[in-house]
């Protein structure tokens, strides 16, 4: 059974439709990523997913049972899901953040039980932020940032995680650092979507690609189904080389496509 | 780099020892001079004397509505901080202590306030909450925690408007008089009535704040990720402002405008719960209660010929305390 699936999935904002007919899922142990050019639905369709929004249309089934009947913080124990450019609003301590992933297991009145402080310490040490716990959230870095907030999702133990754009404007070194961890979270009975731009990191982590344009599904597959000359110069507007060897898959942009209107 | 944190435990009783010895100075505090401790003597052997008389019907209901009403400022602000993630917001960001206000001038206006004990407070209440109605019918479905700050203005600027327009036609000088004194917020003079009437959404406002303080943390990452944290966010935003007119509305309507604790107050609280907005909640309401019986202590200790007014106080000392607030954290503040 898929662990996340959703079928024919419409959505609407002020009467545009900003996703049509688009079906998904996502297996256990599997590192899926969403691509396509801007606006093309990727982060409605991840908001969609994670049940923080609801679709217009169609059915959405997380380990089989309809994501509306989800109770949320029931779902919020199954699924966590990491939005675009994470930041926090108060001073919080990285720990307090990392914290905040085990509110779903808490009721109004509970603190912090020895659990959670034992869970949060393991997304800590997993995401290898363990040295600058007390420090200051907002005074670090994007790249140790985003680990930080990975590592606030990493303490809730979900099954599924979907994350919107974690690496964009982040290192070479960062960005491989938060595509390992998702790869490693992605297995077993657990599994991960991912919305990326960059294609290469794409076609290196990720076992399926979904492609997106103008709130379609243009092709889904795998890495060699989905990133053909073809689909890229179709969707993308530009004409590209890809090259396949033992270190990966690089595409590189060589031109825009002339007639080609986005 | 840490922010300085203390232990919970230890924060809260310290706080609560603070809360009881001012109390007690409150009520030691006075037009005149009694032995309080035969003013308790007397009062235990049910004996009516001056001394009993001034402690239970004069000092004790005084001190207990400053320290309800700087509680319910303290909490209401940290929640809304907390909620529009602002530290600027304080409770007459939302239109309710205006609206308040403008229920009781109504009452003062027609001179029903002299006819049932209750019409005041009554007014009061009912104003917060057509206040906040409006708020609400105003932002309508928006997700936006701007819209409902604009609609806050909106609605404050509307209930500021129709005060100064009853005392621009209000009756006689001595009605204007008693608008003008009963808005510049004060606590002397009560009974237990209006304790009493207070007490309750004082109460049911306050569990709904507290309730809110897991949501509060969880908004702190956004709201979009506190809905992936499993928070029914829209449904727990009402909550939060409901908890809030509730008790806010209701001090208000014993005690008229008391400005600046709610703004100030967690502010200070803020560096000792680690920027934390649920351990700030409680922790505000003791400083704020804390705080509000200092200053009424201070208003009946000044040599004056007329009493100062609380509120004309806590504005005085608090605007300064608060611009020295913010050149003092501004590096700090997100």
């Amino acid at each position: 059974m898929s662990l996340l699936e959703a079928k024919a999935i419409d959505y609407r904002i002020d009467g545009i439709g900003i996703l049509d007919a688009v079906d998904f899922r996502i297996e256990p142990g599997e590192l899926v990523g969403l691509i396509g050019p801007n606006g093309a639905g990727k982060s409605t369709l991840l908001r969609l997913l994670s049940g923080i929004a609801r679709p217009d249309r169609g059915d959405i089934y997380l380990d089989g049972e309809p994501l509306a009947d989800i109770s949320p913080p029931q779902r919020a124990r199954l699924l966590g899901y990491l939005v675009q450019g994470a930041r926090a609003y108060w001073p919080f301590s990285v720990d307090k953040v990392v914290g905040l992933g085990r509110l779903p297991y808490q009721k109004w009145w509970q603190q912090e039980s020895d659990e959670d402080r034992q869970k949060i310490e393991q997304a800590l040490r997993i995401t290898e932020t363990l040295a600058y716990r007390n420090r200051v959230v907002t005074t670090l870095s994007g790249g140790e940032q985003t680990l930080v907030m990975l590592a606030r999702i990493f303490a809730t133990e979900n099954r599924l995680i979907l994350a919107d754009e974690p690496v964009a404007a982040l290192d070479p070194y960062h960005q491989l650092h938060v595509m390992e961890l998702l790869r490693q979270h992605a297995s077993g009975e657990r599994a991960a979507a991912v919305v990326l731009h960059d294609l290469g990191l794409a076609a290196r982590f990720c076992d399926r690609l979904y492609l997106l344009s103008h709130g379609r599904l243009e092709c889904s597959g795998s890495v060699g189904e989905v990133l053909t000359a073809d689909n890229i110069a179709r969707v993308y507007g530009v004409d590209s080389r890809i090259d396949c060897n033992e270190k990966g898959v690089s595409v590189t942009p060589l031109g825009r496509v002339s007639d080609h209107h986005p | 780099m840490k922010p300085a944190e203390i232990d919970a435990r230890l924060l809260y009783a310290v706080l609560a020892s603070g809360l009881l010895l001012i109390f007690a100075l409150a009520l030691n505090v006075g037009a005149v001079d009694v032995d309080l401790g035969r003013a308790l003597a007397d009062a235990w052997a049910q004996k009516t004397s001056i001394e009993s008389l001034i402690l239970l019907d004069i000092r004790l209901p005084r001190a207990l509505l400053a320290a309800l009403v700087g509680a319910t400022l303290g909490l209401a602000g940290a929640a809304l901080q907390g909620l529009l993630r602002n530290p600027l917001a304080e409770p007459g960001i939302i239109g309710v202590s205006n609206g308040a206000a403008l229920g009781a001038v109504i009452v003062f206006y027609y001179g029903l306030a002299g006819m049932a004990w209750f019409a005041l407070p009554l007014a009061g209440l009912a104003g917060a909450l057509l206040a906040v109605l409006c708020i609400f019918l105003l932002v309508g479905q928006s997700r936006s925690v701007i819209t409902l700050i604009l609609a806050g203005v909106a609605i404050n600027a509307i209930g500021g408007a129709l005060i100064a327009l009853a005392l621009n036609f209000a009756a006689s000088p001595y009605a204007m008089q008693e608008i003008v004194f009963w808005l510049l917020g004060s606590v002397a003079n009560r009974s237990f009535r209006e304790v009493q009437i207070a007490l309750p959404f004082m109460l049911l406002g306050g569990v709904m704040i507290l309730y809110c303080g897991r949501f509060l943390n969880a908004l702190t990452l956004g709201e979009e990720t506190a809905k992936s944290l499993g928070f029914d966010v829209p449904r727990l935003r009402l909550l939060l402002v409901l908890g809030v007119t509730a008790s806010v509305g209701a001090a208000v309507s014993v005690s008229g405008n008391i400005g600046f604790i709610g703004l100030v107050v967690p502010h200070l609280v803020r560096p000792f719960v680690a920027y934390e907005p649920r351990r700030l909640l409680a922790a505000s309401a003791l400083v704020g209660a804390i705080l509000l019986l200092l200053a009424d202590v201070a208003v009946q200790t000044l040599p004056a010929t007329t009493e100062m007014k609380l509120g004309v106080i806590t504005s005085l000392v608090g605007a300064p305390f608060f611009l020295l607030l913010i050149l003092k954290s501004r590096n700090t503040l997100v």
